[in-house]
């Protein structure tokens, strides 16, 4: 008489059946440890950038008092107003009345250290201020690059001697540098600021939005509900995949040789930089746009077509409202792409030095990456920090740009 | 093989009426030289089996067909004598007389006033606020549709159950004072008390719209209509009264298929 076993109840059938959940533990523990390493990565490199990049937004400085009411210096409010101010107070001698004080307040040595165009920074201050001219006030002017090395404990034996009797002496001070964000490129680390190239990546990015967004949706729009679906426009889909494809050096040499044809006169403008970027982006607005178009469900174009709607007002009042959010996510990628885009923008010239924040779309300009890639490539050991801070000040823009996407989709999103 | 017409139908005159009307999809024939006349007072079902190209037929009177590329139609459909295909007809206008409601609900995902307010707003027929308020009760009403739904105009259509859905989709259709209503298997997507419920609509819009219904259940056709066309392979084979063609089927296929040996 043998006792009869289910066979889902077999010594075997338990054994394998431990296997199954054992393969998976090890699958859920690999996934789960593939993550906490993206993760350990990620906060490694945000951390270090944060803690390098601080010391980008400040920088040293040396307080100097100066009195005016010893020196000749007139500031006329209607001199000052003008575009020949910094001019005419370098003629009356500021210069040398800064050097003077700084000699009287840190010593040979130490006026020595002050940064060559520390001057300027005084220069500023007068040109808002007319009224300083009249009496006594206290500056902090930035050190030269040799003296904030010191200060940080690197560079020379002699000047980390001189940064730290200056500092024991109250003269010497880390500030965080507000001027950081209104400045732009310079030759010395203490005196560049991050806003020309802020606002020449604004200034690029309104020009690629607003040429490949419009441009991107109507194909995308005419595309999927307009054209024939023959060989023609499975050529055009197939270009402009491969267009989505293509590596943006190329871009950038066809705007140099088409663009700057046409406008020789534009070298290095935000206007050329983001229409060359325009082409770039397009293509993945359209891709985008079409996904987002295909995956409205026919049902709604069929309901408002039967009570008499217009193919456009189909389009207009029922599928673009549907697919905008898709639309808008794939516009900010193509966006966020441009944005971190160097190589296309080096072949038209945004890569020159230019030492005041764009005021135009025809003006000369530099991009946050381009700023990047320029700073880091400096010998002077002052630009790393800066190079961090650019990063900091690139990401965050990101950071804002994907922000606002994420804000839009959710307003537009509808569900059917 | 001829379509057989009973000859005991009334005399009244055609709101719709087809002449040999042929569709194509490429080379395919889905309809052949279907003629039939389609009259306010009653109620028209389409029966079939599955393929028989009624949807098709039913799709072809008021041009929905046109969205797709290879359809190709030929023959006759004439509104109240005027040819639909004809340049003076625009196909906005045909279908602002000529409404459909499909199979699935397909409601805009707007709110439920918006969902009504827009065909009248897109053919001007409702000047100012209140005006469109009305259009948009009175369509609720006829759909019966109203008690359920007039404190919450403004939810989203897209919110209601299926049958409620289905409904405002016929109110939908109504608010742009359609002469006619296509309902190609208005009832397939719901359960039987909103079928019920949308039967009971189709009766009462009955007389006030010429009014064609493609189904795929025997019983609702003989439940709501008082004639019935009965198609097979892209052919009409019989029409006649739905009490006849039930009980007193003249040909021999659609005696099958009401007693259920195909389709």
């Amino acid at each position: 008489m043998s006792e009869q076993i289910a066979p889902t109840r077999t010594p075997a059938f338990e054994a394998r059946l431990k296997k199954r959940y054992a393969a998976e533990k090890r699958f859920r523990a690999l996934g789960l440890s593939a993550i906490v390493f993206s993760i350990a990565v990620l906060i490694y490199l945000l951390g270090s950038m944060t803690l390098n990049g601080i010391g980008g937004f400040q920088r040293a400085e040396l307080e100097v008092p100066i009195d005016f009411t010893q020196a000749a210096i007139s500031a006329d409010p209607q001199t000052m107003q003008g575009s020949g101010a910094v001019q005419s107070l370098q003629a009356q001698g500021l210069p040398e009345v800064v050097q003077f004080y700084a000699v009287e307040a840190l010593g040979e040595e130490g006026a020595e250290e002050l940064g060559t165009q520390a001057w300027r920074d005084v220069a500023d201050a007068i040109i808002a201020e007319p009224g300083l001219v009249e009496r006594q006030a206290t500056f902090w002017l930035p050190a030269s690059a040799n003296l904030s090395a010191g200060f940080d404990g690197e560079g020379s034996q002699e000047m980390q001697a001189l940064a730290s009797t200056l500092s024991d002496a109250g003269k010497l001070d880390e500030n965080f540098d507000g001027g950081f964000f209104s400045r732009a490129d310079a030759t010395n680390p203490q005196q560049v600021g991050i806003w020309g190239a802020l606002k020449g990546s604004i200034l690029t990015m309104i020009v690629t939005l607003l040429l490949a967004f419009p441009i991107g949706v109507l194909a995308a729009l005419y595309l999927e509900e307009y054209a024939p679906k023959n060989r023609w426009t499975d050529l055009i889909e197939l270009s402009i995949n491969n267009l989505a494809a293509v590596p943006s050096i190329i871009f950038g040499l066809l705007g140099l040789a088409v663009f700057l044809t046409i406008f020789p006169s534009y070298r290095s403008a935000p206007l050329i930089g983001g229409m060359t970027l325009a082409l770039m982006t397009m293509p993945v607005i359209v891709i985008a746009g079409r996904n987002a178009i295909k995956a409205v469900p026919p049902s709604i174009r069929d309901g408002a077509l039967a009570i008499g709607a217009s193919p456009v007002q189909v389009v207009f009042h029922h599928v673009l409202p549907l697919a905008l959010p898709g639309i808008l996510t794939g516009t900010i990628i193509g966006m966020a792409r441009a944005l971190g885009e160097t190589a296309p923008l080096l072949m038209i010239g945004m890569r020159a030095f230019v030492a005041s924040p764009p005021d135009s779309f025809t003006a000369p300009a530099t991009v946050l990456p381009m700023q990047i890639f320029l700073w880091s490539d400096e010998i002077d050991r002052g630009f790393v920090e800066r190079t961090s801070a650019a990063i900091i000040v690139l990401l965050v823009f990101l950071l804002v740009m994907n922000g606002l996407a994420i804000y839009l989709r959710n307003k537009f999103e509808k569900k059917w | 093989m001829v379509t057989v017409v009973h000859e005991n139908l009334e005399n009244v005159e055609a709101k719709m009426s087809a002449r040999d009307v042929s569709v194509f999809y490429g080379d395919k024939k889905a309809i052949d030289n279907v003629s039939i006349d389609i009259p306010t007072e009653y109620v028209t079902a389409f029966i079939g089996p599955s393929g028989c190209g009624k949807s098709t037929f039913l799709r072809s009177l008021n041009r929905m067909n046109d969205t797709i590329p290879s359809a190709r139609v030929e023959g006759e459909i004439t509104l109240d004598g005027e040819d639909i295909h004809s340049p003076k007809l625009d196909v906005v206008q045909l279908r602002a007389r000529v409404g459909m409601v499909f199979q699935k609900p397909n409601p805009f995902p707007k709110s439920i006033y918006e969902n009504i307010a827009y065909g009248p707003k897109i053919h001007g027929l409702a000047e100012g606020k209140d005006e469109l308020d009305a259009v948009v009760e009175k369509s609720l009403r006829r759909a019966g549709l109203w008690e359920e739904v007039k404190d919450r105009l403004q939810d989203s259509g897209t919110a209601l159950s299926g049958g409620q859905q289905q409904r405002l989709c016929i109110a939908r259709a109504i608010a742009v004072d359609p002469e006619v209503i296509l309902m190609d298997e208005p009832c397939s997507a719901l359960d039987p008390i909103a079928t019920a419920k949308i039967e009971e609509l189709i009766d009462e819009l009955n007389g006030r719209y010429a009014i064609v219904i493609v189904t795929h259940s025997m019983q609702q056709a003989a439940r709501v209509s008082q004639r019935t066309a009965f198609f097979h392979l892209g052919k009409m084979v019989e029409y006649g009264r739905t009490s006849d063609i039930f009980t007193n089927p003249i040909e021999q296929r659609t005696q099958d298929y009401i007693t259920g040996r195909y389709g």
